[in-house]
């Protein structure tokens, strides 16, 4: 693929200002809201409608992973099967490679969602009549593809998920885990550029979920795929998501990567989320330095360095194992700041970086 | 004790039925000659081939499509049958009942899917279903006749109204129990929905869809023994005889030759259902 087309294709998937309401009177509810302003409340008392999803715009760019994360009736699943048009869209557009799904027909998007958009459900969705291969052969099966091509790309696919011996098998004789692994075959078989995950890793225990993550992320980055993944498991979402979103009431109330989420909650909700979160891995060194000029006594060419993305868990190790007390911050031969034994303290405790700077000075003289 | 109001169906369903004769006569006797045809075909092949081929030819199938125990069961069965004097009457009722499940099925499979497609179609015929289950069956065979005179041909087409009601039922059940999820799969596939319906909804609709085919098999059995009163002829026509000769032994042998049948027709059908089972439990 050439660089042009690369660029025009950035975004793969585009929501504008996209609405669900569910109920009879769903579009006069929607009329009502455009005009009069109406809240969900009144929404509910005066048409009866419910609204899934409100006022939702993001974009999902080539080769990352959206992480869509939020409580049961938070209008994540319902968003998401917007996203191949299983449900059809209120209010707002809906953009698959730059073009509105709402604009194609019954034949264009059947062929849009056959190559474009695979689709992972939490229930797996096995069918249990058909072998592990012919399942994973499906999606290519109905677009009319030879026997023997479809089982051969599905044997590939198989085997990128680590079931190649079991390709002859039932889904019934499979593990949750590996019934989840054949779900994912049976979405990458097809090629599409985006996959949508239908919180796929929920019902697994917590040991076979953490591989099934790790394995995931490392497979659709190898792969170059696109993926929207929705999760009601912050943890998850940060483990596996390049960017964040967090759905409350059919709104996204906060987008992000992970540190931002983790170190800028953007209201209550949020921060009681981001509350349990282990920050050793999310915080980076340059959001807990403090400027040089802070700490007068220290000499940073002396100390022990480390780069500005260097996580928490890195900058402890560093400085037990120097014995010192501090660490510079450089990058390309360029002191950026300093860290502390209390800017690390304050950092794995989770205080915003800004308060605590600003506090240092005053502390130091 | 004489109420004013009375409910008399007979009042207007009698000259219906006679305005249906004297009209519709020509395409009346087209169905009957076209059932008789059918009819004709199954029991001249089932008779045609002598008893001990048959019976030989039934345990071979049923040991391949079902297993071992199907194919003596088949051969115990068909063998009591040939022993106790009734093979053309069975032949004749096998022949009636295959005759009168396959227009059930085919009349109650299409209208089943689209019941469970279209809630108010569901609506209107469930309570519809439901007098068709508890009349007693013997009702179905007064305007049978009087349409198509004393013969196999009513005895059909009551049988037919009979069988219908489980496998539509049946096949509304099963196409509703086809998980969400597989037919959002489905969609979220690019499936086309031709494609849906044969690849998702009927592999996994079969098993129920199986137990209405059983359920309509054993009940058209009933219903054609019960038309040997209206000259079907078979293993009812033998009852019948037994019943108004008063000979215990006859009616006692044709009642057992009836049990054969139904218990092979069972054990082959529900075995098809099984045998699936099985396969994709291995």
């Amino acid at each position: 693929m050439n660089t042009a087309s690369e660029v025009a294709e950035d975004v793969l998937v585009e929501c504008q200002s996209v609405w669900k309401i569910f109920g009879k009177n769903a579009d006069t509810a929607m009329r009502a809201y455009k005009e009069r302003g109406l809240s969900k409340k009144q929404i509910l008392q005066d048409h009866g409608c419910v609204v899934g999803v409100s006022n939702v715009s993001l974009k999902v760019k080539r080769g990352e992973i959206y992480c869509i994360m939020g409580l049961s009736g938070s209008g994540k699943s319902t968003l998401i099967r917007m996203f191949n048009r299983l449900i059809d869209p209120t209010s707002g557009q809906i953009l698959i490679k730059g073009k509105d799904l709402a604009s194609l027909d019954k034949a264009a998007l059947r062929e849009t969602r056959a190559r474009h958009i695979g689709m992972v459900f939490q229930s797996v969705a096995l069918l249990p009549h058909r072998t592990v291969l012919e399942n994973a052969a499906f999606g290519l099966e109905v677009r009319g593809i030879s026997k023997a091509e479809r089982h051969k790309v599905a044997g590939q696919a198989l085997a990128k998920v680590g079931l190649s011996d079991w390709a002859q098998r039932y889904p019934d004789e499979l593990s949750g885990g590996m019934q989840q692994r054949v779900g994912l075959a049976r979405a990458i078989t097809s090629d599409p550029e985006v996959i949508l995950m239908d919180e796929p890793f929920s019902a697994l225990d917590p040991l076979i979920r953490r591989q099934l993550q790790d394995e995931f992320r490392q497979l659709t980055k190898s792969l170059g795929k696109s993926a929207v993944f929705i999760t009601h498991d912050l943890e998850e979402a940060i483990r596996i998501g390049d960017r964040i979103a967090i759905m409350k009431d059919g709104v996204i109330i906060q987008e992000g990567t992970a540190e931002d989420i983790v170190l800028k909650p953007a209201d209550d909700y949020v921060a009681e989320f981001v509350a349990g979160i282990s920050r050793l891995h999310l915080v980076k060194a340059h959001s807990i330095m403090s400027p040089a000029a802070a700490h007068p006594y220290l000499s940073p060419g002396l100390l022990p360095s480390a780069g500005p993305q260097a996580d928490l868990d890195a900058l402890i190790n560093l400085m037990i194992s120097s014995g010192g007390d501090a660490l510079t911050v450089a990058e390309g031969g360029q002191v950026l700041g300093v860290i502390t034994q209390q800017d690390l303290l304050r950092g794995v405790q989770g205080a915003p970086a800004a308060e605590h700077a600003a506090a240092q000075p005053e502390h130091a003289l | 004790m004489n109420p004013d109001i009375t409910f008399s169906p007979g009042a207007w369903l009698a000259p219906s039925v006679d305005w249906l004769n004297a009209n519709l006569h020509g395409l009346f006797a087209l169905i009957s000659r076209f059932i008789e045809t059918v009819l004709g075909g199954i029991e001249g092949v089932l008779l045609a081939i002598p008893p001990y081929g048959m019976i030989a030819l039934v345990a071979v199938a049923a040991f391949f499509l079902v297993n071992l125990r199907a194919a003596i069961l088949a051969v115990v069965m068909l063998g009591f049958c040939l022993i106790s004097g009734f093979w053309v009457a069975s032949m004749q009722t096998i022949s009636l009942v295959t005759v009168a499940v396959l227009i059930s099925v085919t009349v109650a499979f299409p209208i089943g899917v689209a019941a469970s497609r279209i809630k108010r179609l569901d609506a209107v015929l469930s309570p519809l279903l439901n007098v068709m289950q508890t009349v007693p069956p013997w009702v179905y065979l007064i305007p049978a006749v009087m349409v198509f005179s004393l013969g196999k041909v009513p005895a059909i087409l009551a049988t037919i109204i009979y069988g219908i009601p489980p496998m539509l039922r049946l096949t509304t059940l099963a196409f509703n129990q086809v998980p969400r999820d597989l037919l959002e799969l489905g969609k979220a596939m690019g499936a086309p929905p031709r494609a849906i319906l044969l690849k998702i909804e009927l592999p996994t609709a079969m098993p129920t869809l199986l137990v209405g085919l059983n359920q309509c098999i054993l009940l058209s059995l009933a219903m054609v023994v019960l038309a040997g009163l209206v000259g079907a002829g078979g293993l009812g026509a033998e009852v019948t005889r037994g019943l108004t000769r008063m000979e215990m032994g006859l009616g006692l042998r044709a009642g057992l030759a009836i049990v054969a049948v139904a218990l092979l027709l069972d054990r082959l059908s529900r075995g098809a259902l099984q045998g699936r089972r099985s396969r994709a439990a291995t």
